[in-house]
């Protein structure tokens, strides 16, 4: 078994891994290393071959792969270990990492610090229950686009797509440029959950309809897919009798949502946030587990990976901090809970001596209102919807005048807010 | 193509239908000089009802007495652990408990209890505390319960694919893609024509689960009918692994169900169902929202702890009940040699080694003379399961072969090496190759690792991609190479 | 006529109603909150452009396709007859991203660029 000492081990050479790597060798760890699963670096960036990303980071509109690339080409100008096709088996809560791959065996690495950025996966059919029988032809977004845009494969000719979130829209796209039918877009919600751009290049361009407040019920076909029925759903997302209608079609994409990938956290003991489903960390982003630090979208999901990177390099700087042992003992803890319409806040425990990026997510959209942080800190927002997420920075000064031992985190009226 | 163009064949014996009895009797006739053949109509054996059930090694205290069930329930059960440790196959004997959540519910356990004392199966009667001592988790409702620790859970498949593995090193034949299209006798010898040969056999064994029936019947036999029953299955993720320990079974409110269970699986992850409902066709394995409903509210009586969103897959299954509430295990009496293995519904998974074992038996009674084979080898190769080893050993593994360093299904730990094991055992398609090596089974269900594994099948079976299925011919997963549609679709 | 555009510069997504004259002028233009609501509504009316993002196929690469963008928005009505340009290409790795795979594509002086470092595989 092969032996290795790190400062600081990074699980994950996706986007947040990449930055947290970066900033951990600029925050002056001389081991560092990345632990990479697939045999290039980039994760799930690499597919997502689109444009639209790194608007806020590089003012420009990447694709994917672009995005990725700045990355890369930064972490080979440092000296950064990077091991690709390595899958770790487990962390310990001691920092040991046991990680495999064909070329060198099992490998026990040790670290001063690990970061955590193993990214997401996406929620299945099994997970939704869509009832019927059990065809070829249905795959989440993410393994279609796999196929379309690395691999080179078009599942099939005639697609409906459950779920108006992002990748979904992005989907409809991809399928009808490669030469697919895109029959429908179908969203539970009244609203198309993804940005409105993409409702309109994705879909209305190209003449897909996007059908609200409905669902797929049941899947056809004993082979190959044949066709879906979909019907509209009330308050509850229950089916209403009598508004079904059969779509033919031999392709169902699922774009039903992502789930943090916390398998090896969950091993390794780190508490998790049963809403998010990622680990609970403090404002350096250290889970509960001293030295294991988290981020990106293993943390809670993103919807911009210039968030993603920001969030990281916080991440990989005090991991590397943690890592010199100069991580310096908070004097003062205080716990952030989710107040009116917020469904979740990260960091879910603060220090007040140090500025801190609050990324949260409402639980229904809201129209002119403001978001309260704390009383400290209040901004209006014109309009708030759960698949949007918000951000928020305070700075120590601002946090010190925090009394009491909580600091919730709520969207109000602008009377309300007005009022403090 | 017309029968005259088709293939001749000539057997001792051919087995009809490679589900959990055909592979299993298979097996015990490779212990004998004999030419045996076995039709399997889909791509690989154990895709039907075998494949879409509970997994449970019953107890043998369930069954009403004077039965075929009871007679080989038991017998089945005692078979078990040396089965599974010959053909390397996970088995967990983890036990069986009926619970009862009242005192009138008390009854029925108290009769299950001296019945298996009568039939020497091992039961003790627990009171409430040793009950839930046992089984935290439990409805703390809960009056008391028959614990029958000889129970177990195994998975079906696997067994019937590992059966089929020995019997094919052991000399057997097995046809693939070879539905009987035909079938009839002539004086002492029968014929079963597939799509494309014509099998002449001396001995036609009818294991062909729900189509036994049909089967039957083209030899012009109407002795007996399978009514199909549908069970629908939900799959918890990994996590809720020790939640349960022993297979949970209500007390049964009707004759034809044991009722909903809680079943910690052979592979560790947790099981609710299954359903019972009666299907006007024999292949409806959809899965309902109304069943789900069913099936939850039911489990949540016995574990009121059970999280919906902890579910990962869900399946259905079809019972191939006969129309005289057992086992049909009998030579035909209309045609002689054709021995009728049907009927087999729970708990026909246990008791099919025992139904099996009793097959040479009853051939030679008919008139074939049965010879033991010299080098019978009733071990089959063991598998490895790289999550199951050391990091030691797992170390050891990457330097004999590097292919088990190359991790493919991230959330059950499975190794390139081991798809590639599987393919050579026998798996020509995804779901063979998950049955096998649990590949896309977890919580992702193969979102990162079907393209992967995809690309293995095509590689090692010379095939392309677009060929790879998901269970044979008409269930390929990706149609078209990219730009193919380009200049023909809609873009 | 009346015209409905979403805005699509920022998250608002306004809902902008313009009024089209015969001569397919712009008469009035309202719902913007901001001048560059004005600026895309008239774009997206009188000429709406995308930036098309694809593969081309690729020999001796890690992958078989390589990832490709225009650098400069097209006309929108000149995207099916890109992507069924871009399908009749192939290129060699190693590339290099930001390698120029077709130079003036389709005569729309933009090119089509590598959208990342592809080795050979």
């Amino acid at each position: 078994m092969r032996k290795m000492d790190v400062d600081v081990a990074v699980i994950g050479g996706g986007p947040a891994g990449l930055a947290a790597a970066l900033a951990a060798r600029r925050g002056g760890a001389a081991k560092v290393l990345i632990i990479e699963r697939n045999h290039e670096l980039g994760g799930i960036l690499q597919q997502c071959i689109h444009h639209g990303f790194g608007l806020h980071r590089f003012k420009a509109e990447l694709t994917g792969p672009e995005y990725a690339q700045r990355f890369i080409n930064e972490v080979r100008e440092t000296d950064i270990d990077v091991l690709l096709e390595t899958m770790v088996l487990e962390v310990s809560n001691q920092r040991t990492i046991y990680a495999v791959n064909s070329r060198e065996g099992m490998l026990e690495i040790s670290a001063k610090a690990i970061v955590l950025a193993m990214g997401c996966r996406e929620r299945t059919r099994g997970a939704l229950r869509i009832p019927g029988r059990r065809p070829a032809g249905i795959f989440s977004a993410g393994t279609a686009q796999r196929y379309i845009n690395i691999d080179g494969y078009i599942p099939g000719k005639k697609a409906v797509i459950l779920g108006s979130g992002d990748i979904g829209l992005i989907m409809a796209r991809r399928l009808t440029l490669e030469g697919a039918k895109v029959e429908a877009v179908v969203e539970i919600l009244p609203y198309a959950a993804g940005l409105a751009r993409n409702v309109v290049q994705c879909l209305e361009d190209f003449g897909i309809p996007l059908i609200l407040q409905s669902t797929v019920i049941e899947v056809h076909g004993d082979e190959r897919l044949e066709a879906v029925t979909i019907a509209q759903v009330d308050e509850q997302w229950k089916p209403i009798p009598g508004t079904e209608r059969t779509i033919e079609c031999d392709t169902l994409l699922l774009s039903v949502g992502l789930i943090p990938e916390n398998e090896l956290s969950n091993g390794a003991g780190v508490q998790l946030d049963p809403i998010t489903n990622g680990p609970k960390v403090d404002d350096t982003m250290m889970t509960s587990i001293p030295g294991i630090f988290a981020c990106g979208n293993v943390l809670h999901v993103h919807d911009l990976v210039d968030n993603v990177s920001k969030e990281a390099e916080r991440a990989g700087s005090f991991a590397a901090q943690y890592a010199l042992q100069q991580l310096p003992a908070a004097a003062r803890r205080v716990k952030v809970t989710a107040g009116e319409n917020i469904r979740y806040v990260v960091p879910h425990e603060v220090s007040l001596d140090i500025p801190v990026e609050f990324f949260m997510r409402v639980q229904k959209p809201q129209e002119d209102v403001v978001l309260d942080v704390g009383g400290l800190r209040s901004v209006k927002e014109q309009f708030v919807k759960p698949s949007e997420m918000l951000n928020i920075t305070l700075t120590p000064e601002v946090l010190s005048q925090l009394s009491g031992d909580t600091l919730t985190v709520r969207i109000v009226s602008p009377k309300e807010a007005g009022r403090q | 193509m017309e029968r005259e163009a088709k293939t001749k064949k000539r057997v001792q014996v051919a087995i009809v239908g490679g589900g959990i009895v055909g592979t299993l009797t298979a097996r015990e006739l490779a212990r004998y000089e004999l030419d045996v053949l076995l039709l399997e109509k889909e791509a690989e054996v154990g895709w039907g009802t075998t494949k879409a059930n509970s997994g449970i090694v019953h107890a043998g205290i369930h069954e009403e007495p004077g039965t075929l069930k009871a007679k080989y329930c038991f017998p089945g059960n005692q078979m078990y652990p040396k089965l599974c440790e010959e053909l390397d196959v996970s088995f967990r004997q983890n036990g069986i408990l009926v619970v009862a959540l009242s005192e009138e519910e008390m009854d029925t356990v108290r009769m299950y209890y001296q019945r298996g004392l009568k039939r020497g199966v091992p039961v003790r009667l627990l009171t409430r505390e040793e009950v839930l001592a046992q089984e935290p988790n439990l409805n703390p409702e809960v009056v008391g319960a028959v614990f029958a620790p000889e129970g177990g859970a195994v998975m079906p498949f696997e067994l019937a694919a590992a059966a089929m593995e020995n019997a094919v090193a052991n000399g057997v034949q097995l046809m693939v893609d070879s539905p009987v299209i035909n079938a009839w006798a002539e004086g002492e010898q029968k014929y079963l024509e597939t799509p494309t040969h014509v099998i002449e056999a001396d001995v036609v064994i009818n294991a062909a689960g729900l189509f036994a029936d049909d089967i039957a019947r083209m030899f012009g036999d109407d002795s007996f009918s399978i009514l199909p029953r549908k069970g629908e299955e939900y799959l918890f993720d990994a996590q809720l692994e020790g939640m349960v320990h022993s297979t949970l079974f209500p007390v049964p409110r009707s004759k034809t169900s044991k009722g909903i269970l809680v079943i910690p699986t052979a592979d560790g992850n947790l099981m609710i169902g299954p359903t019972s409902d009666d299907m006007p066709v024999k292949d409806d394995i959809g899965t309902t929202a109304e069943a789900f409903e069913r099936i939850f509210s039911e489990s949540r009586r016995m574990v009121p702890g059970l999280d919906p969103r902890k579910i990962i897959t869900q399946f259905a299954g079809v019972r191939a009940a006969s129309d005289r509430g057992d086992f049909v295990i009998e030579f035909s009496p209309k045609v002689p040699g054709l021995l009728h293995l049907a009927g087999i519904e729970s708990p026909g998974l246990t008791a099919a080694p025992a139904i099996a074992a009793d097959v040479p038996k009853m051939l030679q009674e008919y008139g074939l003379n049965l010879v033991p084979k010299s080098g019978f080898e009733p071990r089959r190769e063991k598998v490895v399961r790289f999550r199951l080893l050391s990091r030691e050993e797992q170390d050891e593994l990457i330097r004999q072969n590097p292919a088990y360093g190359r991790m493919v299904c991230r959330c059950e730990t499975v190794t390139e090496a081991e798809i590639v094991d599987a393919i050579k055992r026998g798996a020509r398609t995804l779901d063979g190759v998950k049955f096998r090596t649990r590949a896309g089974a977890g919580r992702c269900q193969s979102g990162f690792c079907q393209p992967v594994i995809m690309s293995i099948l095509s590689r090692e079976l010379g095939i392309p991609m677009e060929q790879v299925s998901k269970r044979g011919a008409g269930t390929e997963q990706v149609n078209f190479k990219a730009k193919e549609l380009l200049g023909k679709g809609v873009c | 006529m009346i015209k409905h555009i979403t805005c699509t510069v920022c998250p608002l997504s306004c809902e902008i109603t313009l009024e089209i004259g015969e001569n397919n002028e712009i008469i009035s233009l309202t719902g913007n909150r901001c001048n560059r609501g004005k600026v895309y509504a008239t774009k997206e009316h009188t000429a709406p452009e995308r930036t098309l993002t694809t593969t081309v196929r690729v020999r001796g690469g890690v992958h078989p396709l390589l990832p490709v963008r225009t650098d400069q928005p097209i006309p929108k009505g000149k995207l099916k007859e890109a992507m069924l340009a871009t399908a009749q290409l192939e290129v060699e790795a190693p590339v290099k991203m930001g390698t120029v795979i077709v130079e003036n594509f389709l005569d729309l002086g933009v090119n089509l660029v590598a959208s990342r470092d592809l080795e050979r595989g």
